[in-house]
């Protein structure tokens, strides 16, 4: 420490950016959005964990038949409503590695229905990377390499078999392809219709604005479901399983766009008087390369959000759908379609491993609302 | 007066929002190809049953499903007159269920006003539990108040209504005793009004108000919750703190008064989820509401009791909505009335 002429005092080391305390306020100045985006939501913790866990989700939608142990419709006719099997890895105080014992039916003459026996003499340890029936990964590759497979001679239900004897836990991961994929066709659909009603009406307001919004208004004061059921109730009962899969998905998608139709104009209506789009308007630049380029990328943060939040209504208006019977048919296999036997009170009382498949829908729901609490709390970087 | 001005305005978009929902809903049954009785004549041809036939050839005169599309919209509203006159919608006649093969105002009767009742009480089980749920976790926030109630809050949200209704008339049967199926004792079914037939009902409906109204609740809770926050954070709540208010008091003093606004209003936009909720879980359990006639009309075509059916369930939420509607304006003085300002 010294003194200079005029008085102050100025320290003699020498200067080290590295302990300089305003580098790290620096650093944000510099940083991207994207960077500080990422840099808020890593602290959102349960948004973090569902969004990771979502991620791998989807990366391993495609393999669904490698990790089944079974095919979804191969049905094991001498077990009907198998119980959950155990994994066990110890026998008579010795590790042997996972294995399962094998179970016979036995008719229960007293409740008329079948009962099993376990036979727990015999330990048949799991297959790995074994053979059995055919399927393709990601639809167009065929393979019959499973990961786990039934040892010969017993049978390998992790969660249970439904009443045609198929497994349950294998229904689940297809189910999986198919209910997942909903809501992000449904979303794109919405979104189609949301950002291009939305933005003409914000855009160039006037008559086309208040036809818009009179849609919008009459549109969201309607139950969805009842018109999800009218719409899906007009689809021909001749058409194939894929055919209905995307139509049902557009009829989700159909009825979600009011609301979003409905932010994007607000947005619009307050961007339109920025002085970034007179500029562009100045410069000649038509309406729609405005929208796409000066405009709508000033919030696909926020619509990404938005989007997040929608899709759980996807997979859950799916569910509901299939469930009553007016959605997805057997032999299409989603988790709804699989909830459809489940839904007497008698199979949730005598089976309730019939009804296992919502535990997957409320974990990919609250899941997705997580992530999307998360994105929408950090996606404005700047505001604290 | 100004206030009943803006009552007509709301009453008249609302019928102007009715005539638009008409038209949707008529294009929506009218989508899939083919009609109840083509399919029947059809079917009574092959097998060769005249009489069958000549029944619903006279049905089809008599509900003009011989004429076009637009002019069978026109009759079934009741805009022009039809076979026998005006008789559409507005006039009271809501046409002939053929599934049933009786009237469609006699197939729905009761179920109209249970689905009605089933509504109100959801409504009111939101209220009922998001207010003291939502201030609660709002005066407590960031304790373990505050995070159990988001956590069932989400719990609700995230898990499907049917299942949530299978599984609480399981345990609700199980270990309390509950009713299951049905609004009402089988032995009161048509029977004139008594205080054992209504205690009846209110028993049958503990489980489907709860079904019906958790996911409302829950949403409703958090945006009470999000705006009791922003109040609280504001400095007169830091001055009557310090001058010595009691917390229960100066909580419910402002901060709730001014948070009770969009609290109101919100019963709005909840209100089709809600409808549709209940049609789902009528169906699911058995409920004499208007959701199971909806699924079967849906079902076998007989559009003009899915055409009533839906045409009520929307109506029901429309009259819901303004109601929410005139009650804010009630409420907050600061609302303007009329159009909104550009």
């Amino acid at each position: 420490m010294s003194m200079q002429p005029d008085g102050r005092y100025i320290d003699n080391a020498p200067y080290d950016p590295a302990i300089d305390l305003s580098a790290i306020d620096r650093e944000d100045m510099d940083a991207s959005n994207a960077r500080l985006v990422w840099r808020k939501f890593r602290r959102h913790r349960l948004g973090l964990i569902s969004g990771v866990f979502l991620a791998l989700c989807y990366i391993v939608l495609p393999f669904a038949g490698f990790i089944a142990p079974y095919t979804p419709n191969e049905r094991s006719a001498d077990f009907l409503y198998h119980p959950p099997q155990d994994i066990r890895f110890w026998h008579e105080g010795e590790f042997i590695g996972p294995y399962v014992y094998p179970t016979t039916a036995v008719a229960d003459l007293e409740n008329f229905r079948w009962s099993y026996d376990v036979d727990e003499t015999r330990p048949m340890p799991l297959q790995f990377f074994c053979q059995g029936s055919t399927y393709s990964i990601a639809g167009f590759i065929p393979s019959n390499t499973h990961l786990v497979c039934a040892p010969v001679g017993a049978t390998l239900f992790l969660w249970g078999s439904d009443r045609l004897g198929r497994d349950v836990f294998s229904r689940i991961l297809y189910g999986a392809q198919l209910s997942l994929t909903v809501g992000l066709i449904g979303i794109t659909v919405s979104f189609a219709l949301g950002i291009f009603f939305g933005a003409i009406a914000g855009y160039f307001g006037g008559a086309l604005d208040w036809t818009i919004q009179r849609a919008i208004e009459v549109l969201r004061s309607l139950p969805e479901l009842p018109l999800w059921l009218a719409l899906s109730a007009a689809v021909p009962s001749n058409w194939g399983p894929v055919a209905v899969f995307f139509i049902i998905s557009i009829i989700l998608g159909v009825l979600d766009w009011p609301g979003l139709a409905r932010a994007v104009r607000a947005k619009f209506l307050a961007l339109r008087e920025e002085e970034f789009v007179r500029a562009a308007e100045m410069m000649g630049a038509r309406p729609g390369r405005i929208i796409m380029r000066h405009m709508l990328p000033n919030f696909s943060s926020h619509l990404i959000a938005s989007a997040t939040l929608s899709i759980p209504a996807m997979i859950l208006g799916e569910t509901a759908l299939s469930f009553l019977g007016l959605g997805l048919r057997a032999p299409a296999v989603s988790w709804g379609v699989m909830l459809n036997d489940a839904q007497n009170l008698a199979s949730i009382e005598i089976y309730p491993w019939t009804a296992i498949p919502m535990l997957p829908i409320i974990v990919v729901v609250l899941a997705f609302n997580f992530l999307g609490d998360g994105l929408r709390d950090s996606l404005d970087p700047y505001k604290d | 007066m100004i206030f009943l001005r803006y009552a007509v305005y709301r009453l008249l978009t609302m019928v102007m929002t009715l005539w638009v929902v008409s038209i949707l809903i008529f294009v929506i049954i009218n989508l899939p190809p083919g009609d109840y009785l083509s399919n029947q004549i059809a079917e009574l041809r092959a097998t060769g049953q005249a009489e069958g036939v000549a029944k619903a050839e006279f049905l089809r005169k008599e509900y003009a499903l011989d004429k076009p599309l637009w002019q069978q919209y026109l009759i079934w509203v009741g805009f022009v007159p039809g076979p026998q006159g005006y008789s559409g919608l507005i006039q009271g006649d809501f046409g002939w269920s053929f599934e049933f093969d009786r009237p469609v105002s006699e197939v729905v009767g009761d179920a109209l006003w249970l689905t009605v009742l089933v509504n109100v009480s959801a409504v009111l089980f939101v209220y009922i539990v998001a207010l003291p749920l939502g201030v609660l976790a709002a005066a407590r926030s960031k304790t373990w108040v505050d995070y159990s109630a988001a956590f069932v809050g989400y719990l609700g949200l995230a898990t499907p209504n049917f299942l949530l209704a299978l599984i609480l008339f399981y345990y609700g049967n199980k270990y309390l005793g509950l009713p299951i199926g049905g609004m009402m004792d089988p032995s009161f079914e048509g029977q004139p009004m008594s205080w054992a037939k209504v205690q009846s009902v209110l028993l049958h409906l503990i489980v489907p108000t709860f079904v019906i109204g958790t996911s409302g609740a829950a949403a409703m809770m958090q945006r009470l919750r999000a705006n009791m926050l922003d109040e609280l954070s504001k400095p007169y709540v830091e001055t009557a703190t310090a001058k010595g208010l009691p917390p229960a008091r100066m909580l419910t003093k402002y901060p709730l008064r001014m948070a009770f606004n969009p609290f109101v209003a919100d019963i709005g936009n909840l209100l089709p989820a809600m409808v549709s909720g209940s049609v789902l879980v009528s169906v699911v359990l058995g409920l004499q509401t208007i959701g199971p006639s909806l699924l079967t009309a849906l079902k076998s075509q007989d559009q003009f009791l899915a055409g009533f059916v839906l045409m009520f369930v929307a109506l029901l939420t429309l009259i819901g909505t303004m109601i929410s509607d005139l009650l804010l304006v009630l409420l907050d003085p600061r609302i303007k009335y009329g159009e909104r300002a550009r």
